[in-house]
């Protein structure tokens, strides 16, 4: 029935063309004049696409014989995918236009990414995951070498293809042996051949190298080699945009090849995934002390961050993997405000990253100052902001699991790790005095999605604005 | 006569050479590309023997799959090492350090 296996992916479909059209309508008119224009339609399509697949969300249908399913699991990462990349996309405008880099291109390999993670999260069989995973992973290394001419940028393109390209070549390597040794590339298949019987010792090597592969995606220690450098060389809207949609892509497909290929076998798994946790934790919290770059810090901080998230998943029940989601939902939204300001620091109209050119921040700008002390205090994971939330479902979810020592271990690198983050409070707040060392104007969309996110932080503890609710919908689709 | 296990050997030798050639070169960034390619090719060589033991098609149909996707990934890395060449005049391993990890 093909036409009813288009239907599930239409939005993967729709987006696909636009992509396509809008690449040829902006070669053959105006180029680079109608990036702009382009942005602005880009995010529109990807607000109403989320908007259209979190209202029709319904019953799980597969398509293509199994190869792709959308059920609630893939809806929630897709909306949660759709939403942070064009509010990432309208943050960037500006930017990009200052620095005289807004590429018509821009827009569509972000598209084409999003297509891409689109597919990864309702990918249920290991040739759909292999080959979304590369449609995100080839628009992803384009992007981060977007400046041509700056010298950083294209080596953190050259850095990201390499790793990446190697970390898609051991996954392909535990995709084959997994093929030979299930019989099958269909999840469901490889779920049942585990099912019925002993695991074979190569579909165990298998599962190794697929962990191996898809730990390098979502940075997790010791796979993480390349996040820093990539953070710090790519432009920063493209940083802004490594940091949500394609986190939140990976860790549920990470999520999704675990429980749907080897839930039956949680124990093999969840070892390994929650000693990648702990290293992910301790490895964030202690290396982002020494970093003077704010695009450095926020990539240890996502290392970090990744690991509360894999502790969820460590735990191979249905309340980590809510825990997951929920997590991945908070960390998206205060990544998308720290960074609305962090594409706002400026000085003599000239971007910066030193975080001690926050000096004093608070006696000129003290809303501003205010906004972001909400955001570092809520990634710190203070009480009684909305990221302390996060930390409680993850660590609820392991303690339950058993993992008693990793949750404590969580809660040791939340506190180291808050040294950081409270640094930069600090020179905003008591910094030396001196001349204002920033810019004072924000542009407008900056200015309203810094504001919304630290709102957020602060009246989404009443009732996590129902992303429980929505979480747990999610979690049964995928563990049952 | 030659059986699965010989092409898995096959498949593994080249797969660790692969890895080798990016880890222990310390040339040139060509070679990473050629490793790269490597490491695609002994992975159809895994999926083409699975897919004969097991007489099976899925494997194959992969393999094209793998093949396309490595086509493309190689375009890719040679146009950004390209941009990397044209700003820093060197494709050595050693230069690749603007930022320290």
């Amino acid at each position: 029935m093909i036409s009813a296996d288009l239907s599930v992916v239409l939005p993967e479909i729709a987006l696909a063309v636009y992509a396509m059209v809008a690449m040829l309508a902006a070669v053959y008119t105006s180029k680079d004049k109608a990036a702009p224009i382009l942005v602005w339609i880009t995010s529109a399509l990807f607000f109403a696409l989320a908007v259209w697949l979190g209202v029709t969300a319904g019953e799980t249908r597969t398509a293509f014989g199994g190869a792709i399913v959308d059920d609630g699991f893939a809806r929630f990462a897709k909306v949660v995918i759709l939403l942070s990349a064009g509010a990432v996309l309208l943050m960037s405008i500006e930017h990009m236009r200052r620095s005289r880099s807004l590429l018509f291109e821009f827009p569509i390999l972000i598209t084409l990414a999003v297509v891409g993670m689109m597919l990864m999260v309702s990918a249920h069989d290991l040739m759909t995951l292999y080959v979304a995973l590369e449609l995100q992973s080839l628009a992803l290394y384009v992007v981060a070498a977007l400046r041509r001419d700056s010298l950083k940028s294209t080596e953190a393109g050259l850095k990201y293809f390499v790793l990446g390209a190697l970390s898609s070549g051991l996954l392909l390597y535990g995709a084959s042996l997994v093929y030979g040794y299930a019989g099958t590339t269909l999840f469901s298949g490889i779920l049942a051949t585990i099912e019925g019987g002993e695991m074979p010792i190569g579909l165990l090597f298998g599962l190794v190298f697929l962990i191996t592969g898809l730990g390098f995606k979502v940075s997790a220690v010791p796979f993480h080699m390349w996040t820093p450098d990539v953070y710090e060389g790519a432009p920063t809207p493209v940083t802004a945009f490594f940091a949500t949609a394609p986190k939140m892509a990976a860790m549920a497909l990470f999520a999704r090849v675990m429980h749907d290929a080897f839930g039956a076998v949680p124990g093999d798994w969840g070892q390994v995934v929650a000693v990648l946790s702990l290293l992910s934790m301790a490895l964030g919290a202690v290396a982002a002390i020494g970093q003077r770059n704010i695009k450095r810090l926020m990539a240890y901080s996502s290392i970090a961050h990744m690991g509360y998230a894999l502790m969820g998943l460590a735990a191979g029940t249905q309340l980590g993997v809510q825990a997951m989601l929920i997590y991945m939902a908070i960390y998206v939204t205060m990544s998308v405000g720290t960074f609305a300001f962090i594409l706002s620091m400026q000085k003599d109209g000239q971007p910066v990253t030193d975080i001690r050119s926050l000096n004093m921040l608070s006696a000129s700008e003290p809303l501003k100052a205010l906004a972001m002390l909400v955001l570092l205090f809520s990634l710190a994971g203070v009480p009684p902001l909305v990221g302390f939330f996060g930390k409680f479902y993850v660590v609820r979810a392991a303690v339950d699991a058993g993992l008693v020592w990793l949750a404590v271990a969580g809660v040791v690198a939340s506190v180291v790790g808050a040294f950081y983050y409270l640094r930069i409070v600090f020179y905003m707040y008591f910094g030396e005095e001196g001349d204002a060392q920033l810019d004072g104007s924000m542009p407008a969309v900056l200015w309203g999605f810094l504001m919304v996110s630290a709102f957020a932080m602060v009246a989404g503890v009443v009732n996590l604005f129902g992303v429980e609710g929505l979480a747990l919908m999610a979690a049964q689709t995928l563990v049952n | 006569m030659i059986g699965l296990e010989h092409y898995l050997t096959v498949a593994a030798a080249l797969f660790v050479i692969a890895i080798f050639g990016i880890f222990v070169n310390r040339k040139n960034v060509i070679v990473i590309l050629m490793s790269i390619e490597l490491m695609l090719l002994s992975v159809n060589i895994n999926l083409v023997a699975f897919s004969a033991h097991l007489g099976d098609l899925v494997g194959q149909v992969f393999t094209m799959f793998v093949l396309t996707v490595a086509a493309a990934e190689a375009a890719i890395g040679l146009a950004i090492l390209v941009c990397f060449f044209r700003n820093r005049g060197s494709i050595a391993v050693d230069d690749i350090n603007v930022m320290k990890g």
